[in-house]
């Protein structure tokens, strides 16, 4: 008899499984390798403290009442839940607090390749640690995570996540208008970019211009010379503060692994400063991602910056299974 | 002192550029539009039926306009042409939209049958209306946005049929002369939206293979009239 599972579950058999643990040895030694300690925290939360992390992941989130009438969630990622337990568990200890995990979050999303409700993610959180040595140690310990796992041709995009938001402010753009123009951006509709931009009152023609074209610049160091000629002083702060997270990872021999990318933009709302993305050429779809979120801990009562990443788990099993039969050839 | 920082180089771009190219409506401005931009599109013009076309730089892939948002955020497209009408029928697909090449000008509408007053007649009496449409999400927007509560009827075949034969009061549809719906004795109501074609790419592409994509995107933004 067939029995249903809900969409975007499923059900993992030995052959994979192996495989998947395999994985997952490998990135929990990288991770235990540098300190960072590993922890598992519930599947579910409180909404209520969930919603303090983030209110935007929320959308998404799977809730529903326990036998008190409390509303409980399924978290939709590990961060937020990190958060949480280092501030509870480790308010008086001595930062930084380096810990990592391999843990299922969900998302209502709609199922796809590489994509499903429930998946798994495994990352480090750096708490306590500022910029820019804090945000190049996660970019070295992601690093040495991807070449553990074998993906030695994926990309690491790094951005700023208060580029945009600061540089619409300059433009004298706030509120809804603002947000609207920020989720344009992170979606990369450039087109309805245009559009939105050049129907805001007080917005010149070459401010909608700088915009757009920091938003196509990606590459190799030579993007923050041409970030800079287009001006004005946010800007300028932005590329210095990727300037100097780049010379960090210089130090530490993983530059050659860094993209620069201005028009990178997570829509989660927690991040702030340096945002990470992950590609590998063989997958069309992104591996992971993290950054720096000063401003998390605050929200629950401790005040320390942190960053950190999270790779999908299954996606780099994907793209580690395209890497090898690329290898082998057709 | 300067390290190299090269991404770029690492992620070595393997193969030509995968570009889908939509057929029907479009294929034809579109290869227009390659053309202009220096693609050889001399074998898909011919008689061959073959659905892929392998170039030295470019690949051109052949499907249906609404399939290129899923091939193109699968990755299995590198870049794509679709309209804009796809894009916004899929907006849940997670594709770049880098470019409005300007052809290919349609006007989404609300239409009903002439001098019927069905439309306004069923809001009043039965507070809904019935709209027959290939584009039932964005129907669903254009009324949740206006504040009007209707029954979408998704169809597949000529929409025209659906108010003729009395299934739907109106229909949402894609206008480019205006001629079916006069020959169905039919006529607009409300705009919605005007679409073109649109250039998109894939997010991974668009951050690995940036030169490429960043040169394609200037060229065919070269021949948009403006």
């Amino acid at each position: 008899m067939i029995h249903p599972i809900p969409p975007g579950t499923r059900d993992v058999l030995p052959d994979e499984m192996r495989e998947l643990r395999r994985l997952n040895r490998a990135l929990v030694d990288v991770f235990e390798g540098r300190g960072y300690g590993e922890v598992a925290t519930p599947a579910i939360e409180y909404d209520e403290v969930l919603a303090r992390g983030d209110g935007r992941t929320a959308d998404s989130a799977y809730r529903f009442f326990d036998e008190r009438g409390d509303l409980l969630a399924l978290r939709s990622d590990m961060t937020v839940p990190i958060a949480r337990l280092v501030a509870t568990r480790y308010a008086n200890a001595e930062p930084p607090h380096r810990l990592c995990y391999i843990a299922n979050a969900f998302r209502a999303v709609r199922p796809q390749r590489g994509q499903m409700r429930e998946f798994v993610q495994a990352g480090v959180e750096l708490i306590g640690a500022p910029a820019p040595e804090g945000t190049a140690e996660v970019v070295e310990v992601l690093a040495a995570a991807l070449d553990a796992a074998g993906l030695d041709r994926a990309v690491i995009g790094l951005g700023d996540a208060d580029l945009y938001r600061q540089l619409l402010t300059e433009f004298g753009v706030e509120g809804e208008a603002r947000d609207s123009v920020l989720e344009r951006l992170a979606m990369h509709d450039l087109v309805g970019l245009e559009a939105e931009l050049s129907s805001l009152e007080g917005i010149d023609d070459k401010q909608c211009e700088t915009c757009v074209a920091l938003s196509q610049l990606r590459g190799g160091r030579e993007v923050l010379d041409e970030a800079r000629s287009l001006g004005g002083e946010v800007v300028e702060r932005a590329t210095a503060r990727i300037d100097e997270t780049l010379g960090t990872l210089e130090q530490r021999g993983v530059a050659d692994r860094v993209q620069i990318d201005l028009g990178l933009l997570r829509n989660l709302g927690y991040y702030s400063g340096a945002i990470l993305e992950v590609y590998d050429p063989a997958l069309g779809h992104v591996l992971g991602g993290g950054g720096r979120y000063d401003n998390l801990l605050k929200r629950f009562g401790l005040d320390l910056p942190a960053a950190g990443f999270a790779l999908y788990l299954e996606r780099v099993h994907v793209a580690q299974m395209e890497e090898e039969s690329r290898e082998e050839g057709p | 002192m300067s390290v190299e920082v090269a991404g770029m180089g690492r992620a070595k771009a393997e193969g030509p550029l995968k570009l889908a190219v939509p057929r029907g409506a479009l294929f034809g401005e579109t290869l227009d539009a390659l053309d202009l931009a220096g693609i050889d599109t001399s074998e898909v013009r011919g008689e061959s039926r073959a659905l892929i076309f392998p170039g030295p730089e470019i690949s051109l892939v052949t499907m249906r306009p609404s399939d290129v948002p899923t091939y193109v955020e699968g990755g299995a497209a590198d870049v794509g042409i679709t309209g804009k009408d796809v894009l916004l029928e899929q907006s849940d697909r997670m594709v770049y939209e880098l470019l409005d090449l300007g052809f290919g000008r349609c006007r989404m509408v609300l239409a009903g049958r002439k001098g019927d007053k069905r439309l306004g007649e069923s809001e009043r009496r039965l507070g809904m209306m019935r709209i027959a449409t290939k584009y039932p999400r964005i129907a669903e927007r254009h009324f949740e946005q206006t504040g009007r509560q209707v029954e979408v009827i998704e169809v597949k075949g000529s929409v025209e049929l659906a108010p003729l034969t009395g299934l739907a009061d109106g229909i949402v549809d894609l206008v480019a002369t205006g001629r079916t719906l006069e020959e169905n004795d039919l006529e607009v109501r409300e705009e919605i939206v005007t679409c073109t074609a649109r250039f998109v790419a894939n997010r991974v592409a668009h951050k690995l293979r940036s030169r490429e994509v960043d040169q394609l995107t200037a060229k065919l933004g070269e021949g948009v009239p403006r």
